[in-house]
């Protein structure tokens, strides 16, 4: 018989809602049942080795994937993705796509009426070190307003995706800037119910990170789901 | 556990960019890829039954023999070097995507017995703030009735989780996922 280590469960409080009436998209979308429990099994504690081979050098620094430089406030962004316990998750995909400078991203569907940039695309990828450091080099993103409700406008924010070692461990999420006006009046960042959760999502300004005459530095750590402390086998 | 894992956000419209413009996978079988092939379509309907045309599939299966390609998978079987089990998409104007694999072999349950062959597949979208993990079975595999994962949804909602072959086209399956509404599609908590 094989001996499983499930993963351990979410705080619910630290999740978002799927329903959040605030957020208008969820009223069509968000299931209404509730889900079902699922003791993990060897399919949710596995999951992809993806993209391990092919990360070229340029995919993690966003202002020199084009002949020029984008527009915008140089940032380095930089973290470390460890899961519940502390640990290191070494050798993971993380992704990344953003607006460019103005709050416009490079998609046909984007029909804000804010600048392109012709030298920023707005997507990164990078694989974190054997300590689970990433880094990647990019423009800050602008604000941009959206249709949820009447004068509503996005908190700008960088999207970030990642697998970690298992089914179970897939994480999407957005990562904001500290100070921003915008946290209050945006309900996506508040289907989060618990305000201490919501806090992890905002980037630090680091001195350290940032680098004289050059760029800001900002410093986002990821943690993902940890395993249990022993297996179980029934 | 001394730190909080981060909260979830939802994938937003604009998703193409970073995970499916140049790293989409349509494929996860190659052409020597051992097992059964399937031509599988999804598509994702809202709770008005209106097609979503941004949302994102992700697939993770075992090969035709029931071995996940990962380190944690501890049975001795063989890897399939034409087989890596992932595969993410986009859904188009439709609704929909395709995927091209093979059917996957039956991976043991946690008291003893075995799985029935199942795909594990991750929902994202805008107005989704956290991923929706569901499954697809193969309707009327024999399998089915001893799955213990199936056993513990309700009788009546089971066959939201089966994916239904094509009568005209051997080899082609086809799974509708209701995010909500009447037919709402079974969702686990993982």
């Amino acid at each position: 018989m094989i001996k499983i280590t499930p993963y351990r469960r979410h705080d619910p409080n630290s999740q978002p809602t799927f329903l959040y009436p605030a957020y208008q998209a969820t009223l069509r979308r968000a299931p209404r049942k509730p889900l079902i429990v699922l003791a993990h099994t060897l399919s949710e504690i596995t999951g992809p080795v993806y993209g391990y081979d092919d990360i070229a050098e340029t995919d993690s620094d966003l202002t020199r994937q084009h002949a020029g430089e984008p527009l915008g406030e140089r940032i380095i962004l930089m973290g470390r993705v460890l899961d519940d316990g502390s640990r290191p998750v070494p050798h993971t995909l993380v992704e990344i796509w953003q607006a460019n400078a103005a709050g416009r991203y490079c998609h046909q569907t984007d029909n804000h009426p804010a600048p392109r940039d012709p030298n920023f695309t707005g997507a990164g990828r990078t694989l974190t070190d054997a300590s689970g450091c990433y880094q990647f080099v990019t423009i800050k993103p602008g604000a941009y307003p959206w249709s949820n409700h009447d004068n509503a406008w996005r908190p700008a924010h960088i999207h970030f995706s990642l697998f970690g070692p298992a089914f179970a461990t897939r994480l999407v999420t957005q990562m904001y800037f500290p100070g921003d006006p915008l946290f209050p009046y945006d309900p996506i960042f508040q289907s989060i119910p618990d305000e201490k959760a919501r806090q992890r999502l905002i980037s630090k300004f680091d001195p350290e990170v940032t680098k004289p005459g050059w760029a800001l530095g900002f410093r986002f750590d990821i943690i993902l789901r940890g395993r249990e402390a022993t297996p179980f086998e029934e | 556990m001394d730190l909080v894992p981060l909260p979830s956000q939802t994938v937003g419209p604009f998703f193409h960019l970073g995970c499916t413009e140049t790293q989409s996978v349509s494929r996860l079988a190659g052409p020597n890829a051992r097992g059964e092939r399937v031509r599988l379509t999804v598509r994702v309907l809202d709770g008005d039954g209106c097609l979503v045309n941004d949302a994102m599939i992700e697939i993770w299966q075992a090969n035709a023999e029931g071995k996940y390609h990962h380190p944690d998978d501890p049975q001795d079987k063989a890897i399939d070097p034409d087989f890596r089990g992932f595969g993410r998409l986009a859904t188009d104007d439709k609704g929909t995507c395709v995927f091209e694999t093979i059917k996957p072999g039956r991976v043991p349950g946690n008291a003893g017995g075995l799985q029935a062959p199942h795909l594990n597949v991750s929902i994202f979208g805008r107005g989704i703030l956290q991923r929706l993990p569901t499954r697809i079975y193969f309707v009327a595999e024999a399998a089915n009735s001893e799955d213990p994962i199936l056993a513990l949804v309700p009788e009546e909602r089971r066959n939201t989780l089966m994916a239904h072959s094509d009568l005209h086209h051997t080899g082609h399956w086809h799974f509708d996922v209701h995010l909500s509404g009447k037919d709402e599609t079974v969702f686990f908590d993982v």
